[in-house]
């Protein structure tokens, strides 16, 4: 790929699948890293959700690459064509490599819209059609440093067919090709890396294909489709993820779209994935709930055979094992309901409870609030409550993908596994 | 509590902050300081020394009802130069409760604010509320519309929920009427104010670190505005508040009852003009002789998406500013206005919430920056000037400067060219 800096630099691969090491030479001067296994910073067009620069800021060590997506861009296109000099200066984001996605992964996904020459984006006023043409006006437009190229990933459905997921993978080779024609073309988009997406549903031999064709175009990595939270188990999700991942050079990244559960993330990484995206606080947030599970694998003999009050919490709070439904559709719930990695704070037992959400974390919101003040805004419904809790939440998910990166550097996953988890795992196991 | 006041002009900075020091330890929670007062208008520049830190006026103080700014933190508060902000006490003293906020160190521990904080009684959620609520001697009774309950609401229940609360600044309980009520419950209320004043003074349990002010009620009526002053006014009280105005009276009326009171109000103790907050009601109730006001307007617009500026609002998701490159106001330093512009404002909109905090911040700059200037004006002995440059600013022309502001200015000695 002509012009293309991003480099994946491996320190180590465990097992021979997962990695650790830093995806460098990104944006457009190249200077910019980040770290892997690493989540790139999940926005609403151009803003973290609930945040402005000052509450932002609050958070150290946020992830150098921005997320966008086309779902919140794309009603903008004729204002962004007019401003002439890309998305990240008309949102006022200085210094970050900005990254296009296609669709919002924390957005319920509506279908039948597909075609063979279109997909959908849905915006604040309705449906967007975009073919490949104005998917590719759109790239020049927002001058990205970096966007996966227009996909079919209309999979996830349970009962897909195998003609459908297999003209969900011919689709996405011939838009990635038709994308990828116009890229080479475009001296607007010199210098901008492209991801192809592999898709293929829940049939092994299609996403294999997927896999292989992608991977004998001159993209600069993978998305990885169609595989979002809610749609598989993950045991499924890992088979497939491993062989996908058998099929793909190991020097380019592999991103994972729509998944973002901390025992998914966890899966995922150990099978070969590299980035993921950070909108899983975002919806903690939007349920009113702060996150809290356990990812500290420090050597600390105080500790030993005794979790911290956090995660105690978290045992008293548990909720009944999720069991899936009868028919195998798609569990929407799963995307939207409370998981076991977080703490209610609409509920009760909180009115009174004037410690901070987390003892020990060292976020604006933990160092100047307190629990009791988190449910009061809550139930008397004020807008501050979502700011702290997205500033708390981003920092903790934040804090768990330092502490895989530790993990896997020290050889300490499955200690890290056991604590993210708490030994029960309930919340990955299911029931027919 | 008396309050205490130190007039003249301050020449030296380091005797200034000396007698600030001595103020803040002495043993009233309150003194004003008279640091200019305008020789043709009867506004003054003061500092107002609170518990919790010096507050300079004349002040405009943000409202945070439930304990929270709309979105704001603290610190962004701090950060934009607030001193003061207000919290109401009908609402906290629903949720989260008295108790509860105690058990928290109080509003200032609850919430984390370590500024100053004003209570509001309760009282003007009997007009707001006037279908849930029924008024006796004994005090308001509301029935809740989170769980049907019927709570009295008396002077004593006010301040003892407001001693809880442990705000720097309580307003007493007053007998609210809707400044388009007219008869015989404006006296009946007036006269009972009086009453409730001396109730909420007897049941103040801490009148050294919290001010008790009054409220001097009388509706649109001269001679019972006058009967209230000379009444309340003999009350030793550290603050008097101009209630029962900014409903939805004719202007004509509401300023003429705003210059009567301060005409009758102690000089060396504040003026709190209670729900005034535009622009122009700011200036010409400075020239007026206010120190003090709250209005929930800036804070609630910015949230439909309206931003206050110099020559008037700008309602951000309006079609005309979608390509609109400029920040709000090319002059505002506010942190909204330093990094984005009109048309990223308009499309976060339709995206995500932080554009009302967006706007919030910029509102409330806006005040704050507005109150600074006049204060500035006034030091500076130019305030006329200031109003003139103000009004030419915000109104295209002579002829739509509002009658009300014209004659208002006029009567303190400022003719609007």
């Amino acid at each position: 790929m002509a012009g293309s800096r991003m480099k994946l630099e491996l320190s180590r691969v465990v097992q021979g699948r997962s990695r650790l090491g830093v995806l460098t030479g990104l944006g457009r001067t190249g200077q910019h890293s980040l770290e892997v296994p690493g989540c790139l910073l999940y926005t609403h067009f151009g803003t973290v959700p609930h945040l402005t620069q000052d509450t932002l800021h609050t958070l150290s060590d946020l992830p150098s690459v921005t997320q966008v997506t086309l779902s919140h861009v794309a009603e903008h296109q004729e204002v962004l064509e007019e401003f002439k000099d890309g998305f990240r200066k008309f949102a006022g984001l200085h210094d970050t490599v900005l990254y296009c996605a296609l669709h919002d992964p924390a957005a319920a996904c509506a279908t039948g819209y597909t075609t063979n020459k279109t997909v959908s984006v849905w915006g604040s006023g309705g449906r967007i059609e975009l073919t490949v043409a104005k998917f590719m006006a759109l790239q020049k437009t927002v001058q990205p440093d970096w966007y996966q190229s227009m996909a079919d990933g209309e999979t996830w459905q349970s009962n897909t067919s195998r003609k459908r997921v297999r003209k969900s993978v011919d689709r996405t080779l011939a838009h990635l090709d038709e994308c990828l024609l116009e890229h080479q073309k475009s001296q607007e988009l010199e210098g901008v890396e492209v991801f192809g997406v592999v898709e293929g549903g829940d049939i092994l031999e299609e996403r294999i294909r997927s896999a292989k064709e992608t991977a004998k175009r001159p993209v600069a990595g993978f998305c990885l489709d169609g595989l979002q939270t809610g749609c598989m188990e993950q045991a499924l999700r890992t088979q497939l993820i491993t062989a996908v991942t058998k099929e793909l050079p190991e020097d380019k990244p592999r991103l994972l779209q729509g998944v973002g559960r901390p025992d998914e993330v966890l899966a995922c990484a150990e099978a070969g994935v590299d980035l993921f995206e950070s909108f899983f606080p975002f919806q903690v947030t939007e349920r009113g709930c702060a996150l809290c599970f356990d990812y500290d694998v420090s050597p600390d003999p105080e500790r030993a055979g005794r979790a911290p009050p956090a995660v105690l919490e978290l045992e008293e709070n548990r909720e009944t094992p999720v069991v899936a439904q009868q028919n195998g559709d798609l569990n929407l719930d799963e995307r939207t309901q409370m998981t076991s990695f977080e703490i209610d704070l609409k509920d009760k037992r909180y009115q009174d409870d004037f410690r901070p959400l987390v003892e020990g974390c060292g976020c604006y919101c933990c160092k100047n609030h307190q629990r009791a003040y988190l449910h009061h805004l809550l139930v008397t419904n004020e807008l501050l409550a979502g700011v702290l809790l997205m500033i708390h939440n981003t920092a903790h998910y934040l804090g768990f993908f330092r502490a895989l990166r530790e993990a896997l550097a020290g050889d300490k996953l499955d200690l890290l596994k056991r604590r993210v988890l708490r030994e029960g795992g309930r919340q990955t196991e299911r029931k027919d | 509590m008396a309050a205490t006041a130190e007039c003249g002009a301050d020449t030296n900075t380091s005797e200034s902050s000396m007698s600030l020091k001595k103020a803040l330890s002495a043993a009233s929670p309150l003194t004003l300081r008279i640091v200019a007062e305008c020789p043709v208008t009867k506004a003054r520049a003061c500092d107002l020394v609170l518990p919790h830190s010096a507050v300079s006026t004349p002040v405009f103080m943000p409202v945070g009802t439930q304990g929270t700014l709309k979105g704001i933190t603290v610190d962004q508060l701090e950060g934009l130069g607030c001193h003061i902000c207000l919290g109401n006490t009908y609402h906290l003293g629903m949720r989260p409760g008295p108790d509860l906020i105690e058990k928290a160190n109080g509003l200032h521990g609850f919430m984390n604010w370590k500024r100053n904080l004003l209570t509001d009684s309760g009282g003007f959620q009997m007009v707001s509320l006037v279908e849930l609520s029924e008024v006796t001697e004994e005090g308001v009774k509301f029935k809740s519309p989170y769980d049907g309950k019927e709570i009295l609401l008396s002077p004593e229940k006010s301040i003892s929920i407001q001693n809880s609360l442990g705000s720097d600044i309580m307003m007493q309980l007053d007998d609210v009427v809707s400044s388009t009520v007219t008869g015989p419950r404006v006296e009946e209320a007036m006269h009972r104010s009086i009453r409730w004043l001396d109730r909420c003074i007897a049941a103040n349990k801490n009148p050294d670190k919290q001010n008790l002010f009054a409220i001097i009620q009388g509706g649109l009526n001269a001679e019972l505005r006058r009967t209230c002053l000379d009444e309340m006014t003999k009350r030793d009280v550290p603050g008097f508040a101009i209630g029962g105005l900014s409903g939805g009276e004719e202007k004509d009326d509401f300023w003429r009852m705003v210059t009567l009171s301060t005409d009758h109000l102690p000089r060396e103790k504040p003026r709190y003009l209670m729900g005034v907050g535009y622009a122009v009601d700011l200036v010409v109730c400075v020239a007026l002789g206010c120190d003090m006001f709250d209005c929930v307007f800036p804070t609630r617009t910015a949230r439909f998406g309206s931003a206050l500026v110099p020559w008037g609002s700008l309602q951000v998701k309006q079609k005309q500013y979608a390509k609109d490159l400029q920040p709000i106001d090319p002059d505002c330093k506010c942190p909204t206005c330093k990094r984005h512009s009109r048309a990223y404002l308009h499309a976060l909109f339709k995206s995500d919430t932080a554009a009302m905090h967006h706007i919030t911040i910029h509102n409330i700059a806006y005040q704050l920056t507005l109150m600074r200037s006049v204060r500035q004006s006034i030091v500076e002995g130019r305030f006329p000037e200031f109003i003139r440059t103000f009004m030419k600013r915000m109104f295209p022309s002579r002829d739509q400067y509002p009658s009300w502001a014209v004659d208002a200015l006029a009567s303190v000695n400022v003719t609007l060219e």
